[in-house]
């Protein structure tokens, strides 16, 4: 039953305030950073005492104004929303830690806007996360592509201004068609409202305007989530500084993509009417060939956080993999997922950014010996990475464990397969950075950086990362009960069925 | 007996052709002032009824039928006044434009740069 | 006084129009202060009245106690009074944004801009109110006379641009001219509620039908809806800069709300199907708009073509002819307003400061016109919470429910075409000026002028829900 309350809207306080803040603060370094930690920090106190109600199946809710007349303004504090909106507001924490250091170690240009449009960010993200219905979602997620750009092109040379209008290009196309799919979902249902289970009234409609609407639907979500061959403009957006790709590849724009992806499955369609549409076999077998795509891509590149960024389009597709599955084990697993991944992802980037900022390289065929040099980023690199391949007991294991039980059981053998040939793909991108990056120092495999690690701003949040990581791999539900919310999520949209 | 409506037409068709066809700004304008001088035409016509005279009341005569509609002439009145305004607007704007250009004709009048601040 | 509401907006403005001129003849400085007073009398006794239409219902005034239907009426009601109020606001905003733009360009002359500047708006207001067809004629000439003057008033390649306004200008009024004598002689009336009752009983009439095309074909020249938008790009290009700034925002909106008004209560039962002609000239302007738009590399032209495009969105939503369509129409009359006047007062103050450089690559140096111009760009791209994106939501629904999901197409792929001109003119279009440029922020009214645009754009789209549930909803006939 859902339980009126201010929560809510005082989750999105923090962010918006921070964002005004921070512009009247721009002359004041110190204080205008320290609004940054402030904010995130209530952000996520605020997110987690929503956990509880929303456990119980009392989410808050709250709603303002009407937006269209009947549709208003709302959020609702639902399981799926809370674990999407723990995982964004725990990690800005840490990435706004380990900004700080970035920018002041490399003594960034602009770093007002960048900070005021990380908060804005980060507001669109909860926004995102709590929306109750598909309009008050679809508001959040423009302005969430709005507040990314100047991200993206911070740097301001040729090739970042290129990046962001690439990135524009295919997030305004994305929104254009996500927004005719709204706009057809409420002239079909008459409601827009998010619904467990799928909006009953949408059921009523021919396949072919189904199949339409999803297409709509999948096309809008899907160029957030890097769905091939909509992930384009990802591995070109690298050129943003590190600790935005840290929030755009772990925790903001392409896990809203995946996230939106879950309401619609869960909330918009419903598993048991896209089953006997037989769109689920098709979602499969985009997310399949994105699985693997994405994989086979990572392994010729040589610049680290392309790799990454490919690695990234593929682990995001283990998540539309379990949400197309249908199994409710599989849904939880890929809600699992999406917080696994985004701990262990975001560990890599602070590890690349690091490495950057301390050694001075991005190659990595540079990167000879930095391991030796900077143990406990390496060390950290080397962590994450194995239990992203899946290795136990990371977090990653348990989240892929689950998806592949899911898979097996719903028969999508191909989804299996994809997984597995992951597995192995993960391992082969990954281990020969460890490699060499713990080799003997060589002397002609470029000069291998300078001595020591970087800041502590930046190796603490990866530890703290890396840590966490293997945390949420041992005890899922120990940490912030994701594992208990990733349930109850796939709970809530099984039982609409 | 050709009815007037035709023209009427003849001479909206006809000022249209002008405003469209010729090249000197000044023939444009002539054409613009057919025109609307066929709609005012068009107007007066409907106001015309048989065996009725002028509208201008004539002591004694009080019979509407003897009377052409009124309406149509207080209306053109305006609409003659406007096009008055407008001619004035158009013929200023002609002057200076033979000023700065030198030709009143389509293809030589494209192109001048400014020629200072406004007003003067 | 309360009872003469209705006609006060227009009796302000032409009190004002006639007192600059006497009054600049001693005190040549009082000229600026004293139009955008009157102009802002103007939208807030527009605003009373609208307020007492959506308490009470519509208000009719009969001018000079002549009782209608022989006399000429005044109507204000939700839709008459929004599209007043909307008209005068942005004008009063831009009127008070273009002071320092005025004194620079036209310098002794500038009470003849205000002057003129105060006469198209009584136009606009009287066309708006006025609930009789051949009292819309007049006060259309009116507006029409005073906007040709404005747009030739900057000397060189403005002449031929405003001589060509002027042809067209008039044939467009002609035609309205032509249209309603046409109704006239149909019905034997002039006052559009009559016309509309009267309507019904001639229905398969070749007049009535006849009137309708006329009427239809002058507004639309009026409007600039394509392909009758000949005269637009080049008038706006031409023109001096505050003299654009003023005009873009408000003059095609006032025969949008004529055409809105005809079509859907005098002329909707004429035989011919003019309605589904304007929805489809709708569509074409959206799409050639959007894509002359994005070719343009002068940032005047680039938004006059803009305007072309979206005068388009406002005519597919009329000609639509139900609830969603309509209120989207009426809503963006008021988004478009906002955001073009922002837009073209930032690029003025832009090209001020001596031109050179990208809208948006003023970051640092004018922070405050960049952020506005940008959230009106993103108005116009349609991106929530600013307005442009809820008139559009309207217009979709609308174009969904008449079961029209081609112009809906239309329609969204004219959003895309607006962000790839928008883009360019933030980030990509150079203004030719002199390179020896000023450094700092524009002038104080330029940016106070630009920041009222901005919030209202965001606040009109917020509030959209309740305009539309209570201002414009209630007025709108029953559609079906």
């Amino acid at each position: 039953m859902d339980a009126p309350s201010l929560l809510p809207a005082l989750a999105l306080a923090p962010s918006a305030a921070a964002a005004i803040l921070i512009v009247a603060l721009r002359r004041r370094p110190a204080a205008r950073d320290a609004v940054s930690v402030a904010a995130a920090l209530a952000q996520t106190a605020v997110v987690a005492a929503m956990a509880p109600p929303a456990l119980r199946g009392a989410p808050p809710v709250w709603a303002a104004i009407d937006l269209v007349p009947g549709v208003p303004l709302m959020l609702r504090a639902d399981a799926l929303g809370v674990l999407f909106a723990l995982v964004a507001s725990a990690l800005w924490v840490l990435t706004t830690i380990y900004s700080i250091g970035y920018v002041r170690a490399l003594r960034e240009p602009s770093q007002t806007r960048y900070f005021a449009a990380f908060a804005l960010c980060l507001l669109a993200t909860v926004g995102i996360a709590l929306s109750a219905n598909l309009l008050t979602f679809f508001c959040f997620f423009e302005v969430l592509t709005v507040a990314t750009y100047p991200l993206v092109v911070h740097a301001g040379t040729p090739e970042a201004t290129r990046a962001g209008r690439v990135y524009l290009a295919y997030t305004l196309g994305g929104g254009t068609a996500l927004l005719a799919a709204v706009v057809w979902t409420h002239a079909l249902a008459g409601t827009l409202d998010f619904v467990p289970g799928g909006i009953a009234a949408l059921a009523a409609a021919g396949p072919g305007t189904l199949w339409a609407l999803l297409a709509l639907f999948v096309i809008g979500c899907g160029v957030k989530a890097a769905i091939v061959p909509l992930h384009t403009w990802l591995p070109l957006a690298m050129i943003a500084p590190t600790p935005v790709s840290a929030l755009l590849h772990a925790v903001a724009v392409v896990k809203a993509g995946v996230f939106g992806l879950a309401r619609v499955v869960g909330h918009v369609f419903g598993p048991a009417p896209l089953h006997a549409l037989g769109a689920d076999t098709a979602l499969v077998w985009i997310a399949v060939a994105t699985i693997v795509g994405g994989s086979l891509a990572a392994l010729p590149q040589d610049n680290l956080k392309r790799l990454l960024a490919f690695s990234t389009v593929s682990q995001l597709s283990y998540v539309v993999l379990g949400l197309a599955v249908g199994a409710p084990q599989a849904f939880a697993g890929a809600l699992l997922h999406l917080a696994s991944h985004a701990l262990l992802k975001i560990t890599l980037f602070f590890c690349a950014g690091a490495i950057h900022v301390a050694a001075h390289v991005d190659a990595i065929s540079a990167m000879r010996g930095v391991g030796r040099r900077m143990p406990l980023t390496m060390g950290a690199f080397a962590v994450a990475a194995a239990m992203l391949a899946g290795l136990p007991p990371g977090a990653a294991f348990a989240s892929k464990w689950q998806l592949l039980g899911g898979a097996a059981s719903a028969g999508a053998w191909a989804g299996v397969a994809a997984l597995l040939a992951s597995t192995v793909l993960t391992i082969a991108y990954f281990a020969p950075i460890v490699v060499r990056a713990f080799a003997p120092d060589g002397g002609e495999d470029g000069d291998g950086g300078h001595g020591g690690e970087a800041p502590a701003s930046l190796v603490v949040p990866l530890l703290l990362t890396a840590a966490a990581g293997v945390a949420l791999g041992l005890a899922p539900d120990g940490l912030a009960r994701i594992e208990s919310l990733a349930r109850a999520a796939a709970h809530a949209v099984g039982a609409g069925r | 007996m050709i009815s007037p409506y035709w023209v009427a037409i003849g001479l909206l068709m006809l000022g249209l052709y002008a405003m469209i066809a010729h090249r000197n700004f000044l023939k444009k304008f002539v054409g613009m002032t057919i025109f609307q001088t066929a709609i005012i035409l068009f107007f007066l016509l409907l106001s015309v009824k048989r065996d009725a005279t002028l509208p201008i009341l004539v002591p004694g005569v009080a019979d509407p039928r003897a009377y052409m509609n009124p309406l149509p002439h207080a209306l053109m009145l305006t609409a003659i006044v406007v096009m008055v305004a407008t001619a004035g607007v158009a013929l200023a704007i002609l002057i200076r434009l033979h000023a700065v250009a030198g030709s009143l004709e389509e293809d030589r009048v494209d192109g001048p740069e400014a020629d200072g601040p406004p007003g003067r | 006084m309360r009872q003469h509401l209705p006609i006060l907006p227009v009796v302000v403005t032409l009190g004002g129009a006639l007192l600059i001129p006497i009054v600049a003849l001693g005190a040549r400085r009082v000229a600026a202060p004293l139009a955008c007073v009157t102009a802002g009398l103007a939208a807030v006794t527009a605003a009373l009245a609208l307020a007492d239409a959506v308490a009470s219902g519509p208000l009719r005034y009969a001018v000079g106690g002549w009782a209608s239907p022989w006399g000429i009426e005044v109507v204000v009601d939700g839709l008459s009074g929004f599209v007043a109020v909307a008209i005068a606001s942005v004008a009063t905003v831009v009127l008070t944004a273009s002071g320092p733009a005025v004194r620079a360009g036209y310098g002794p002359a500038g009470p003849l801009f205000y002057t003129l500047a105060l006469l198209v708006l009584l136009g606009l207001l009287g066309m708006v109110v006025s609930g009789d067809l051949f009292n819309v004629f007049v006060f259309l000439e009116v507006s029409s006379i005073a906007s040709y003057a404005l747009v030739a008033s900057a000397g060189g390649r403005a002449l031929a641009a405003a001589f060509r306004y002027v042809v067209l200008g008039t044939v467009g009024a002609s035609f309205y001219l032509l249209g309603v004598g046409f109704l006239y002689a149909a019905t034997g009336t002039l006052n559009m509620a009559d016309v509309a009752r009267l309507a019904a009983g001639v229905s398969a009439s070749p007049l009535l039908a006849g009137g309708a095309v006329f009427v239809a074909v002058g507004l639309a020249i009026k409007m600039g809806l394509f392909p009758l938008h000949a005269w637009l790009p080049d008038a706006y290009t031409h023109a001096p800069a505050p003299v654009v700034s003023f005009l873009a925002p408000v003059a095609t909106k006032a025969a949008a709300y004529v055409l809105a008004r005809s079509l859907l209560q005098v002329i909707g039962q004429a035989d011919v199907p003019v309605a589904a002609a304007v929805a489809w000239a709708g569509g074409a302007a959206v799409l050639f708009g959007g894509v002359m738009a994005a070719r343009q590399t002068d940032a005047r032209r680039l938004l006059a073509y803009s305007s072309v495009s979206q005068v388009g969105y406002i005519a597919v939503g009329l000609g639509l002819g139900n609830a969603p369509g309509v209120a989207g129409a009426y809503l963006h009359i008021l988004n478009h307003a906002l955001m073009k006047a922002a837009l073209f007062v930032a690029v003025g103050a832009v090209a001020a400061r001596g031109g050179g450089v990208a809208v948006g690559a003023l970051g640092r140096e004018m922070p405050v016109t960049a952020a506005c111009a940008v959230v009106a760009a993103l108005s116009m791209v349609g991106v929530p919470p600013a307005g442009g994106f809820f008139s559009k939501w309207y217009l979709l629904e609308g174009s969904l429910a008449a079961g029209e999901p081609v112009l809906a197409a239309v329609l969204l792929a004219g959003s895309l075409l607006g962000a790839v001109y928008m883009y360019r003119l933030t980030e990509r279009v150079w203004f030719a000026g002199a390179e020896r440029r000023e450094r700092g922020e524009a002038p104080a009214p330029v940016v106070a002028g630009l920041v009222v645009l901005a919030v209202a754009s965001v606040a009109v789209g917020v509030a959209s829900a309740p305009i539309v549930a209570r201002v414009l909803g209630p007025a709108l006939p029953a559609l079906d």
